[in-house]
């Protein structure tokens, strides 16, 4: 499904090309270095999700009656490339980048005494001798190395791409106009022609932080735990990043679930008065008066039930997992569409006493074709604002919901069971702050990119910002 | 000394002060310069003084930069504007160099400022009592018990009756004119020596408008203080201003006291905004409209602001800023014609301000014979009032109550009154945008009241409507290839795609515009030019009948000129008939061939132009006429009318209008008058007729 959203996307954006028109605002867009440089991130973002659904199964090595045997565990492309974190796991908390254990423990030492202390990490720092001296030096080293490495890397990916976009642009021109002259510059020249333009050079400089800060985690964590490790001794890192995916997927699939019950009913309700709107009001209002939680609850438990009444009917659990995510998201979708639908019928009311819309009345224009050119684009950017601020707020009502025992399926990681756990951790003596602040770290890195992108789209769209 | 202010109108201002002593500057500004941030200039270099008791109107069409000179006055610019020099002094202070809180005490202390909108410039939650108290204690140090009784007093100086009652009341409990004078009084409050009243009266009816502008001759009168009076309509000018300023782009281009303005206007532009303004005597001929759009602010300084539009324009103007120039007899001009050899000679070439009759003059013959094209006959719209959870209905809103018209084919029909009179729901009615709920409707031999909206769908097409406000008819998503295209779509006009954008050139170009401008957004164009976009529009589908509500009335002067020239050679060459709905009676007088007055959803009195503008007959009418600020400062003696047009959910008893009549008489209160036949053509609703 998943696939077929991001088919979607791809075929809107070929559509769109085409249309001269319809390309001037992304066009815009690109030339805002706000909007680039969150467009990156998030990107990022979204192909950390994208490796992270991708999913397989490991043949394994033995064979029976000549068939090849999955194993029952679900891997992700993602899940291959962070094997090295992933199977790491230590026995309890540690602290990121720590060689030691967060906890004492009774210890034999080598004369047979008992000693209470911190033990050594299984994976974290172990290649140290004396983890108490070399242990910083360590971590500077591998820092400055994998910044290097990410720098060159970074460095390396920006030529390439330079290059192919130059021989791109070339190649192009020779076939478009054979007669008009091919420009002569190398690609040195057009690297400088680009660094000219404010958004490039914005967008370069992320990168080249982005390859650093690359450099230094992957350096890092082949040999420490770059944020710690969890109760049960899982990476802290591992688990932020496989929680993205969940995120995006709340986020959008959910949001998508509900556009089109808030705008479908709002601006109908809106426009066409009456009882349709009597009807819909009462509807919204009636919804929304019943506490959420409990209605998301009682709706998640029936369908855990009737889940676990059909084993049958997921291979893996990772199905499961995944197809109670989905429902979640059906679930909050229908739920929390109210408040979306009330701003837009509001807007509604407003703009159908316009005399545009009266003067398209005039013409006899049909109440869809009203709705669909004239109301529709002129609340869109109510809908873009409304879609991305619930985005965060849906990240948080996962949360809500683990905490309450109805949200995700407890295997899977999302942030929601990231904050959850660190509920306890925080009232631990000492505190353990890291799971807290990784998952805090990453959603407001995701939410921030998402809502300053969704502002820039905006401003783009908005004609009346963009005199020309 | 205060009494004498008509003696002192006649003196000319000159920048430097001919007479000592006698009375005092209020308001110096010298050389005055605002820039947005990024360096363009939004108030170029304008300077003028005001005296005590005197009233000095800048004059100018939007975007000219008479609101940002007020602002910056009161030291009130908006974020991102600011006075970049020049000098203000407020009797000695000066303004510019004072800290915020010494400015606080000047803002309604000394300075006050009235707005457009009296709607918004009060506060929805406070009493009307309350606010002004708020500037009695602020200003006038007065505390407990004495600030009520000086509200109350001051409430009862600017006219409203039953002031004590008022005091506690909320402003949505007072009507727009009410709120213009509770703003007033609390201008008043705190007894400055200036007054800036920005546009006061533009958002009010003509009636009314009559009473605010003489309240604030009297309280002017009364009380000595200067007024700043900014205002783009001539007739207020002439009513109100000793001394003009005429504000274009910027800049002050003429200042003159008004008798010599009105007489004899310098600059071009000036007499420009004379000539475009519509009147009676031009109703054969197009009106000397001014080409193009006022620029934008902060356009270039290299040459006169003027001359990408003035015809006298030669080389110098393209090319050099033209200095202030003082004549002999002290008028002030900013223009080439005054400083160079050149530009005297062009001055004395006798330019004639109305451009050649064109084959306009023809018309007016062949009144006879035409058919009828739409037919009212007592069309009603009432809304209903409904209250309580069962929604009950308690009553009606009787927005139109029997209204009869024809229409014949090529005419133009005005209907007039004022806001709330429902001339704009009989416009509406008429398109079946709103039900109406009782009556009939024939166009062009078909009955429009009752049919099924497919059946309507038919006659779509044989009448449309152009609206008020430009920027709002115009959907600000789609490019005006699609607005105009909208039509056609939906009646089905043009066979396939390439016809239709062939009609789409071929309509822009009848409106004057660019065909490359079909693929632009309606935010790129000025009012005026969407203006012509919505009647492009209109003129896709091949109607008969334009229903033109107010099309020229959030427009500028030189831009009105335009459009009324457009739709009058539309009407010449397709044909049209229009239903003017305007509450400008100099634009009726120009534009239409019938008048209908209305008054409480109910027409008081019909006829030609001639019968009903010129011997109009019932008392509302002449009212209606004698409020109307003309520019050469005369006319009919003044018939004011008190208060204010009573809601149509409860018309008086009888005759609508008695509550407001001079002439009211006892049958007048029982029995709505039936209809008076004057002539063939002129009908009036009046006893008075009658007799």
């Amino acid at each position: 499904m998943i696939y077929l959203l991001l088919a979607t996307v791809l075929a809107a954006a070929l559509w769109i090309r085409k249309r001269p028109h319809l390309v001037l605002p992304w066009q815009r867009v690109a030339k805002g270095s706000v909007g680039m440089v969150s467009l990156l991130l998030l990107s990022l973002f979204v192909l950390v999700g994208l490796l992270d659904t991708m999913h397989y199964r490991a043949a394994l090595s033995e064979k029976s009656n000549g068939q090849t045997v999955y194993s029952a565990e679900v891997l992700s492309v993602f899940d291959a490339l962070a094997k090295g974190i992933k199977s790491r796991s230590e026995k309890t908390y540690s602290a990121p980048l720590a060689a030691y254990l967060y906890a004492k423990e009774s210890m034999e030492t080598s004369e047979g005494k008992i000693l209470r202390d911190y033990p050594r990490l299984r994976y974290g720092g172990a290649h140290l001798a004396d983890p108490q001296r070399e242990l910083l030096g360590d971590v500077l080293k591998r820092t400055g190395i994998g910044a290097l490495e990410g720098l060159l890397i970074g460095v390396l990916l920006i030529a390439v791409s330079n290059m192919l976009f130059h021989f791109f642009v070339k190649f192009r021109t020779v076939w478009s106009s054979a007669g008009r002259e091919i420009s002569k510059d190398n690609w040195i020249s057009t690297f400088t022609r680009a660094m000219k333009n404010k958004p490039f050079k914005a967008l370069l400089i992320t990168t080249l932080l982005i390859a650093m800060l690359l450099g230094i985690t992957v350096n890092l964590a082949a040999v420490y735990h770059v944020l710690g490790t969890d109760k049960v001794g899982q990476d802290v890192l591992y688990l932020a990043l496989k929680s993205i995916r969940t995120g995006l997927v709340i986020g959008t699939v959910t949001t998508l679930v509900m556009l089109p019950f808030a705008l479908l009913l709002g601006i109908a309700a809106g426009y066409l008065r009456g009882w349709v709107d009597d009807v819909i009001q009462y509807l919204y209002t009636v919804l929304s008066s019943i506490p959420s939680v409990l209605l998301i609850a009682a709706a998640v438990l029936m369908m855990q039930v009737y889940i676990e009444m059909h084993p049958d009917w997921f291979e893996t659990s990772a199905a499961r997992a995944d197809l109670r995510l989905l429902f979640l998201c059906l679930i909050l979708g229908v739920t929390s569409w109210t408040g979306l639908c009330r701003l837009l019928r509001g807007e509604t009311l407003k703009l159908r006493e316009l005399e545009y819309i009266q003067a398209a009345q005039a013409f006899g224009v049909s109440s869809s074709r009203i709705l669909t050119r004239h109301i529709v684009p002129n609340v869109m950017h109510i809908v873009l604002i409304a879609v991305v601020m619930d985005f965060s707020s849906l990240v948080l009502a996962e949360a809500v919901l683990s905490y309450v025992g109805v949200g995700v399926d407890p295997s899977t990681m999302s942030f929601g069971t990231l904050i959850n756990s660190a509920r306890l951790e925080m009232g631990r003596e000492p505190m353990v702050w890291w799971t807290l602040a990784a998952a805090f770290g990453f959603m407001l890195v995701l939410v921030l990119a998402a809502n300053l992108f969704a502002d820039a789209v905006r401003d783009a769209f908005d004609p009346r910002l963009n005199r020309t | 000394m205060k009494s004498d202010s008509s003696l002192n109108q006649l003196r000319p201002l000159t920048s430097t002060p001919p007479e000592i002593g006698r009375r005092e500057f209020i308001l110096n500004v010298d050389s005055l310069v605002t820039r947005l941030n990024n360096g363009a200039r939004i108030v170029d270099d304008i300077s003028f003084s005001l005296k005590q008791g005197e009233t000095f109107a800048l004059l100018g069409e939007s975007g000219c930069g008479k609101s940002m000179t007020a602002l910056a006055l009161m030291r009130l610019l908006p974020d991102g504007i600011r006075v970049a020099s020049g000098d203000i002094k407020l009797g000695e202070e000066d303004i510019l160099a004072l800290p915020e809180y010494a400015m606080r005490k000047v803002r309604g202390g000394q300075m006050a400022m009235i707005f457009q909108e009296p709607g918004l410039s009060l506060n929805p939650v406070m009493t009307v009592g309350d606010q002004i108290a708020e500037v009695l204690t602020l200003h006038q140090q007065l505390r407990g018990k004495e600030v009520r009784p000086r509200c109350v007093e001051l409430l009862e100086q600017v006219g409203i009756s039953d002031a004590l009652r008022r005091a506690s009341e909320y402003p949505f409990q007072l009507s727009g004119g009410m709120k213009q004078r509770v703003m007033i009084a609390m201008a008043m409050a705190g007894q400055p020596k200036l007054l800036i009243a920005d546009e006061p009266t533009t958002a009010l009816d003509v009636t009314i408008q009559a009473q605010v502008l003489k309240l604030l001759r009297d309280t002017q009168q009364k009380t000595g203080m200067a007024l700043l009076l900014i205002t783009h309509d001539l007739g207020v000018v002439a009513q109100m201003a000793h001394q003009v300023g005429v504000m274009y782009a910027g800049q002050i281009i003429e200042q003159a006291p008004r008798e010599q303005l009105f007489a004899r206007p310098a600059h071009p532009y000036t007499q420009k905004l004379f000539a475009a303004l519509p009147d009676a005597g031009r109703s054969g001929q197009p009106l000397a409209a001014i080409p193009g759009n006022v620029p934008p602010l902060g356009a270039p300084l290299a040459a006169c602001r003027f001359a990408p539009r003035c015809d006298k324009a030669w080389a110098l103007c393209h090319e050099q800023v033209p200095e202030w120039t003082q004549l002999e007899n002290g008028q002030g001009v900013r223009c080439h014609l005054y400083t160079s050899q050149m530009g005297s000679e062009k001055l004395n070439l006798k330019t004639s301000l109305s451009p050649a009759p064109s084959n306009v003059s023809g018309e007016g013959a062949g009144e006879e014979g035409r058919d009828t094209f739409l037919q009212v006959e007592n069309l009603q719209v009432h809304f209903l009032i409904r209250k309580g959870i069962l929604q009950r209905t308690v009553g009606y809103v009787k927005a139109v109550d029997g209204v009869s018209m024809n229409i014949p084919e090529g005419r133009t029909l005005a209907l007039v009154g004022e806001s709330g009179c429902g001339k704009t729901t009989v416009g509406k009615a008429l398109l079946q945008l709103i039900t109406p709920t009782a009556g009939s409707v024939r166009f062009a031999g078909h009955e429009l009241i009752g049919i099924t909206a497919r059946q309507l769908r038919k006659h779509r097409a044989g009448m449309q409507m152009i609206f008020q406000d430009p920027y709002a008819s115009l959907n600000p998503k789609m490019r005006v290839a699609e607005i105009l295209q909208e039509g056609m779509d939906a009646l089905s006009i043009a066979k396939n795609s390439d016809e239709r954008q062939r009609r789409i050139d071929e309509l822009l170009e009848q409106v004057g515009l660019e065909k490359a401008s079909k693929w632009r957004y309606p935010h790129e164009f000025s009012g005026g030019q969407r203006q012509r976009i919505a009647i492009a529009r209109v003129l896709a589908v091949n109607p008969n009948l334009l229903i033109c509500d107010e099309p020229t009335s959030a427009l500028d002067v030189s831009v009105q000129a335009q459009i009324l020239n457009l739709l009058k050679s539309l009407q010449q060459q397709l044909r049209l008939s229009y239903l003017f709905i305007s509450h400008n009676l100099a634009v009726v007088e120009y534009l239409a061939h019938e008048v209908y007055v209305m008054y409480l959803g109910r027409i008081v009195e019909r006829g030609t132009v001639a019968e009903v503008l010129h011997t109009p007959k019932h008392p509302y009418t002449q009212a209606l006429l004698s409020a109307v600020p003309r520019i050469d400062g005369q006319g009919m003696k003044t018939i004011r009318l008190p208060g204010e047009t009573p809601s149509p959910s409860r018309p008086p008893q009888g005759c609508h209008f008695h509550t407001r009549c001079a002439h009211v008489m006892a049958k007048c209160r029982e029995v709505y008058p039936g209809e008076t036949i004057i002539s063939a053509t002129h009908r009036v609703h009046c006893y008075l007729a009658a007799e």
